[in-house]
């Protein structure tokens, strides 16, 4: 099926500008159904060591979200330097068999969550020159969004808040900037609390919105899933349609002035 | 006996050990994971090759929910 829109990042193609996470769910059955709600074609995942002893009978993410069904992206969360960035992500290669889309996030303070610009694109660096395809969370910083993309990365994602906070968009401005300037697909990543962030995020312009939290921590994470599906179209093609230009200091009457009856004077 | 760290914890393995003999004692051969022998990725091609030696420190990882 020819996709007009498809979402293009690196070497690759997809019909769905919803990504999302797969961390903070009840249970896995939760994870899969709110992931397969959504639509979204790249789930997140993160690294971590197995529990010596845990049955390998026993089932784990990837048997409810497999990578021949889904596009893994696996992510550097829970780093905050860039070398432990580096070698997670490369491990997670190894663990997906070779597919190089990762998420490069390297965090600056456990308490904000907010990334360390400068350890983040010394990772990036040593990635891209290993054969990555670097998908960069980032700052709303146009400077070091525009750094990312000159070093190779295949996306910036910049922030709209903190991670988790559910706050959506702070900074549109800034966003908007960003979108602007950027040649690489520009997703949003962080802070989405609610559908209309999202639909917010996609009519400024961005290429897709990754969300975790807004989904799994709302009181029904499928409806939710569902809600931020038809929140990131209607936003495309909002932002596709061009929007009507906004008065400020006049209205302008939807119903024709003419013809009208005979009328009382005003 | 050889002294090696798994996942952060001092266990003992028999001398000769390879990687695979690790994997299969912690039921883990065949699921997806990724495993790390002082700080370098071992190559799953390479299980069967890599003997583990004493002190040796070893990562296994796998995929969990993450956002």
């Amino acid at each position: 099926m020819n996709d007009m829109d498809a979402l293009i990042i690196g070497e690759h193609s997809f019909h769905s500008r919803l990504l999302v996470g797969s961390g903070k769910y009840r249970d896995l059955e939760q994870t899969r159904s709110a992931i397969i709600g959504s639509g979204a074609e790249i789930v997140t995942v993160a690294i971590r060591r197995t529990n010596i002893g845990q049955n390998s009978n026993e089932p784990n993410l990837l048997s409810v979200i497999p990578p021949g069904e889904f596009t893994i992206l696996p992510n550097s969360a829970g780093c905050y330097l860039a070398e432990d960035a580096v070698r997670t992500l490369r491990l997670a290669r190894e663990l997906l068999e070779g597919r190089n889309l990762v998420k490069l996030e390297v965090l600056g303070d456990a308490k904000t969550l907010y990334p360390n610009m400068p350890e983040t694109l010394k990772a990036a660096k040593i990635l891209i020159k290993d054969g990555f395809e670097v998908m960069a969370y980032c700052s709303d910083d146009p400077i070091q969004a525009r750094m990312l993309e000159d070093i190779g990365c295949v996306a910036v994602m910049p922030l709209a808040s903190l991670i988790g906070s559910g706050m959506g968009i702070l900074n549109p401005w800034n966003i908007g900037i960003i979108i602007e300037q950027s040649h690489v697909p520009v997703i949003i990543d962080a802070g989405v609390g609610t559908a209309s962030d999202a639909a917010i995020a996609m009519e400024l312009g961005c290429d897709a919105v990754l969300m975790n939290s807004a989904i799994a921590h709302a009181s029904d994470p499928v409806r939710m899933a569902r809600a931020m599906m038809n929140a990131v179209i209607a936003g495309r093609d909002a932002f596709l349609a061009g929007r009507m230009p906004r008065h400020h200091y006049h209205g302008d009457p939807s119903s024709p002035t003419s013809g009208l009856i005979e009328l009382n004077e005003q | 006996m050889n002294n090696i760290r798994v996942n952060g914890e001092s266990c003992k393995v028999p001398g000769g050990w390879r990687v695979s003999d690790l994997l299969l004692d912690l039921g883990h051969i065949g699921g997806r994971i990724a495993v790390e022998r002082n700080g370098e990725i071992v190559p799953r091609s390479d299980y069967e090759q890599v003997s583990l030696q004493a002190n040796d420190n070893i990562e296994i990882v796998s995929a969990i929910g993450g956002g």
